[in-house]
């Protein structure tokens, strides 16, 4: 478990004073994927540095599996740190070691016995499917399988508690994914605790169970990746939202309702979960008199529940389209009418 | 030609005594130094001001005296450390003079070329500063160490040669002595020979070494 108190963290930088972090109130469960996503120089860098203080908090409290790390020595630090493995965007192997040396530093490090040492590192090699790159060096592989050696060599202290600094920004997005899905396999696996920051909406999507939205060194947003998802609240989480799930509408269809303005019904259908499974749109053109033409839609899915919308033009008299509002209504699923630039 | 084949092979066996033995000391005092600047400047593994500031003015002073001032500038010292002020091994001491604070400079570089996301890595993995040096710092940086070693190694050849006109011995005194003020052009120009053989040999040796270590 990962748990930050009124966290704020503020640098001086030409004598003048930058708050990175300002008051972050946050609490991460254990086993969870959490994810935290922003900008650049929103302050994400810093909030994750701070859970295995790379960087010190100026004020607030980091706990982390109940102990407060500021309030313990250098050397207490030292040994929670081996509790907790990170992944860095550009992987910071060592250039001059093998991947073999590269896995087994931690344990190096920690004085562990040769044999415990060969044993546990072929385990990992063997976890990422890299097995065979043990006497090989980092500058011989490709990006992906270098971050799989960083997230074995992460994982060689047998951490509770995974981060992942900006894990897959420099990686193509067919190689992004193969290492979120590691991630996810890491996280069922051993029940880890994996916090991640980025600022591509997609990884979110692909693995978090939640999220929170930070900007100018502040949580805006946070909650279920479902809920961020479909009901984002603020602007910034909207603008992400829209990065992975495009529901603006597209010019075309624009241009369609202001020519025809007032002519036409046309009408988003919001799914989100249950409601998405229904074959909604069938079932109305059989029990009313209308037809029913989809113009524009959007579904995918999040966290394993489908979500989306579509957007439908009724053709009817005014009356029988009043009808299928109510009997839409009926059913809890969102249904609003589109007007021209609206989205 | 005034010297013959054997004062030249005891000219060198100096010249080789001189540049190894000052290289010995110097490394020894010059690559500590050359950790301790890089990790005692701000942000860095043990940041500390005090001990930058002194260091870092320490050796700029050493730094720039010429050397031939401080050949001369050194003799009490010398004297004081091995009881003479002439001869090979009282050469010795202000080539290391010269060449430790040169070394604490290079290896300075070699370490601040070390990508910084290494050493973070190393933090996270709750590695003590001794460790972070020892098996992050140094291995990292090791071929471009080897590079830095080696052109201390051929300054040293060169000042070594002006040591010798104070009575060190040496290739260098062999030229100044016999190839300058005598006129001797062709000592003279035997003597430019082997030094340019020498440093040839001694780059290439380090191109190698520190080729190997890099293994592309």
């Amino acid at each position: 478990m990962i748990e930050f108190q009124n966290l704020k963290k503020v640098y001086e930088s030409g004598g003048q004073q930058v708050h990175a972090l300002n008051g972050i109130d946050l609490k991460i469960n254990k086993g969870e994927i959490f994810g935290v996503i922003g900008f650049s120089g929103a302050g994400k860098s810093s909030l994750i540095r701070c859970v295995n203080l790379l960087e010190r908090p100026t004020s607030g409290k980091v706990i982390v599996d109940g102990h407060e790390l500021t309030s313990l020595s250098v050397k207490e630090v030292r040994e929670i740190k081996k509790n907790i493995g990170m992944v860095f965007q550009h992987f910071n192997l060592l250039n001059s070691k093998t991947v073999f040396a590269n896995v087994a530093m931690p344990l190096t490090l920690a004085k562990l016995p040769k044999e415990q040492i060969k044993k546990r590192v072929l385990e990992l090699l063997e976890f990422v499917g890299l097995e065979d790159k043990a006497d090989n060096y980092p500058d011989q592989l490709s990006g992906g399988q270098k971050q799989r050696i960083g997230i074995a060599r992460a994982l060689a202290t047998q951490p509770s508690i995974l981060l992942c600094d900006e894990a897959t920004s420099a990686l193509d997005p067919q190689t992004t994914s193969s290492i979120l899905q590691l991630l996810k396999k890491i996280n069922k696996e051993y029940n880890i605790t994996i916090l991640i920051i980025t600022h591509e909406m997609s990884v979110i999507r692909e693995i978090c169970d939640k999220v929170a939205v930070i900007e100018g060194g502040e949580i805006i947003e946070e909650g279920s990746v479902f809920d961020v998802f479909s009901s984002p609240k603020t602007q910034t989480a909207k603008n992400f939202v829209s990065t992975v799930m495009n529901d603006q509408l597209p010019d075309s269809i624009n241009e369609l309702i202001q020519k025809h303005k007032g002519k036409q019904k046309i009408f988003r259908i919001n799914f989100v979960g249950n409601s998405a499974g229904q074959p909604l749109l069938s079932e109305l053109a059989k029990k009313f008199d209308i037809d029913i033409n989809v113009l524009f839609g959007n579904i995918t899915e999040l966290q394993g529940t489908p979500f989306g919308n579509l957007i439908v033009e009724f053709q009817g008299t005014d009356e029988e389209i009043k009808k299928v509002l109510a009997y839409v209504n009926e059913k809890n699923i969102s249904i609003k009418e589109v007007i021209a630039h609206a989205s | 030609m005034l010297v013959n084949s054997e004062q030249i092979i005891e000219a060198i066996i100096e010249t080789i005594q001189m540049v190894s033995f000052s290289l010995l000391f110097s490394a020894i005092l010059g690559i500590p130094l050359g950790i301790l600047l890089v990790v005692t400047r701000k942000g860095h593994l043990l940041e500390n001001v005090v001990i930058f500031n002194v260091l870092n003015g320490i050796i700029n002073i050493f730094r720039s005296v010429p050397f031939i001032i401080l050949l001369v500038a050194m003799i009490p010292v010398t004297r004081f450390i091995v009881g003479s002020s002439i001869g090979t091994a009282a050469a010795v001491v202000p080539l290391v003079f010269y060449a430790g604070p040169y070394i604490a400079r290079l290896v300075e570089n070699s370490l601040l070329e070390v990508d910084p996301g290494v050493l973070e890595a190393a933090e996270a993995m709750g590695a003590t500063p001794w460790q972070v040096i020892s098996k992050f710092l140094l291995p990292e940086a090791l071929s471009s160490l080897v590079l830095a070693l080696t052109i201390a190694t051929i300054g040293l050849v060169g000042a070594s040669a002006m040591a010798g006109a104070v009575g060190g011995g040496g290739i260098g005194d062999l030229a100044i002595t016999y190839g300058y003020q005598r006129f001797d052009t062709i000592t003279m120009f035997i003597t430019v020979a082997i030094l340019i053989v020498i440093v040839q040999g001694l780059q290439s040796l380090g191109n190698i070494l520190a080729k190997k270590i890099r293994r592309r």
